[in-house]
């Protein structure tokens, strides 16, 4: 099949942390058919261009979270963001907002691997613990249901540099981070919401979000984080005003 | 981690942006639009008498209170995240500004209410 | 482990650089209006309790062109703080059965009503 070879320009924001004080931009004009994607372009340029672009990529097809970054400001995963669709104008790749800049293109994740996400607990606490014996824990349909799209996060990233909150206050716990302790709060098997309570309940937690909801427009598996930080503003407000009438409400 | 008393301030946020969502457009368009000129509504909808009788009544002081409090707990709190927003450094003393000056208004307006009598 | 150096690039300007974000800020931008136009009714209703001529001289500045203008633009901002409202309150329920476009149209239809309910009402009185 011939396909017409048109050239498109791609600026890539530059970081060497050995010779570089801050970021410089580089052009590259990358020749492309309509089928390929900016990590394509991307791999052009490493391996025809410019070795020493570095930037993560690994399944190129949107389900391992490694390739997130800011193409004319705005989050995409690169594996399924098309130079077709920028075509004749420029491309400009930068890392992923709100994040500190590695190299190039890379960003340091440190903060949401090490602290927001083991700080939700992101695992099942079950209502009743069961031996091996006694079976499986069992849901139906409908309960998972209630969890199910919340459970699809790929940990990409690009809704923590979709959020100016965490972007002005990286304490805030962030999108994805919420939105899983939501996934296993709303899980029927699981019982762990009040040992989480006391995070989701402060200004790290919930609270830190202004209901922008950019996190849900970029987020590239329906997570819908928004909706998971905000539905739950409603029981940690229920919980601050009922605190003093129940019984195991009075935890922190 | 301290607990957050952000409910008390989201839940006036979320009262009042919920009646200014659903009267504001209205309420705004006759008050400062129709009744000053005569547009659609008579002049005098507005009038001295007509208004005293509105807040003379019990259901009248109720919704002029509503209004004045609630849309200034829903303001002041959108206020207080946009100056964060803008980069100013925002803490207790931006709250006790912004709210303070709406705590004061409702008082005011509770007082007035209370001094047009029944 | 060996520290590396990062770069953390500045938030300065950081809602300029999109258009969602400007649309957010215009958003936001209702709250100083609604704050100052619940001020602007306080003063009329202690205009009220403190009598006919100070109520007068309120009136006078309702009808000044330029607070006409400036209800004008909060009239503005009002109908889009409507308008935004309903389109996020989806996220703020929990897991419903019910579709997000369905309960934005059930807000719009309901603010839609009630103006009209107040609308009605003013030209009720004044029949």
């Amino acid at each position: 099949m011939a396909e017409s070879t048109k050239t498109i320009e791609i600026e890539c924001l530059r970081f060497n942390p050995e010779t570089d004080s801050a970021p410089r931009y580089q052009t590259y004009k990358v020749p492309f058919t309509d089928d390929m994607s900016v990590l394509q372009g991307l791999q052009y340029i490493k391996d025809e261009l410019d070795g020493s672009l570095t930037f993560r990529w690994s399944c190129r097809m949107a389900i391992c979270g490694s390739c997130g970054s800011m193409i004319n400001q705005v989050p995409h995963l690169s594996c399924e963001t098309f130079l077709r669709d920028y075509y004749p104008g420029k491309l400009r790749v930068e890392p992923l907002n709100h994040f500190p800049i590695l190299r190039d293109l890379a960003i340091d994740q440190t903060d949401f691997v090490r602290n927001k996400l083991p700080s939700i607990k992101p695992y099942l606490i079950p209502k009743q613990q069961k031996t091996l014996e006694q079976g499986e824990y069992l849901q139906t349909p409908a309960e998972m249901h209630k969890y199910y799209h919340y459970s699809e996060c790929i940990n990409c990233l690009l809704c923590y540099a979709a959020c100016p909150q965490y972007g002005l206050d990286p304490k805030f716990t962030g999108p994805a981070a919420i939105a899983l302790m939501h996934r296993y709060n709303a899980d029927s098997r699981d019982g762990g919401r009040a040992e989480r309570a006391e995070l989701a309940n402060s200004d790290e937690g919930v609270w830190g979000c202004t209901l922008v909801g950019y996190c849900s427009e970029v987020c590239p598996k329906g997570v819908d984080p928004a909706h998971a930080v905000n539905q739950n503003k409603m029981a940690s407000a229920v919980d601050y005003f009922l605190r003093f009438l129940r019984p195991y409400g009075g935890k922190r | 981690m301290k607990r957050s008393n952000a409910p008390v301030f989201w839940s006036l946020f979320g009262a009042g942006g919920m009646l200014a969502a659903l009267i504001a457009p209205a309420l705004v368009f006759i008050t400062g639009i129709a009744a000053p000129t005569g547009f659609i509504l008579p002049a005098d909808t507005m009038s001295y008498e007509r208004m005293f009788a509105l807040a003379g009544n019990v259901f009248g002081k109720i919704a002029l209170l509503a209004v004045v409090s609630l849309f200034m707990f829903h303001g002041g709190l959108r206020m207080y995240h946009s100056l964060h927003h803008l980069g100013f450094h925002t803490g207790t003393g931006s709250k006790i500004v912004i709210f303070g000056v709406a705590l004061l208004a409702t008082i005011v307006a509770a007082w007035a209410l209370l001094a047009i009598g029944f | 482990m060996t520290t590396v150096k990062t770069y953390m690039r500045p938030m300065a300007g950081w809602w300029r650089k999109n258009p969602f974000f400007v649309r957010y800020m215009i958003r936001e931008a209702s709250a100083p209006l609604f704050y100052l136009y619940a001020l602007w009714l306080l003063a009329g209703i202690v205009a009220l309790a403190t009598g006919p001529s100070a109520y007068a001289a309120w009136w006078a500045v309702a009808k000044h062109p330029l607070m006409i203008l400036a209800n004008l633009v909060v009239l503005v901002f009002a109908v889009y703080h409507t308008w935004t409202w309903f389109s996020v309150l989806p996220k703020t329920t929990p897991e419903l059965d019910v579709a997000p476009g369905a309960l934005i149209t059930g807000g719009i239809v309901a603010a839609v009503v009630a103006c009209v309910a107040l609308l009605a009402f003013a030209w009720g009185v004044t029949r």
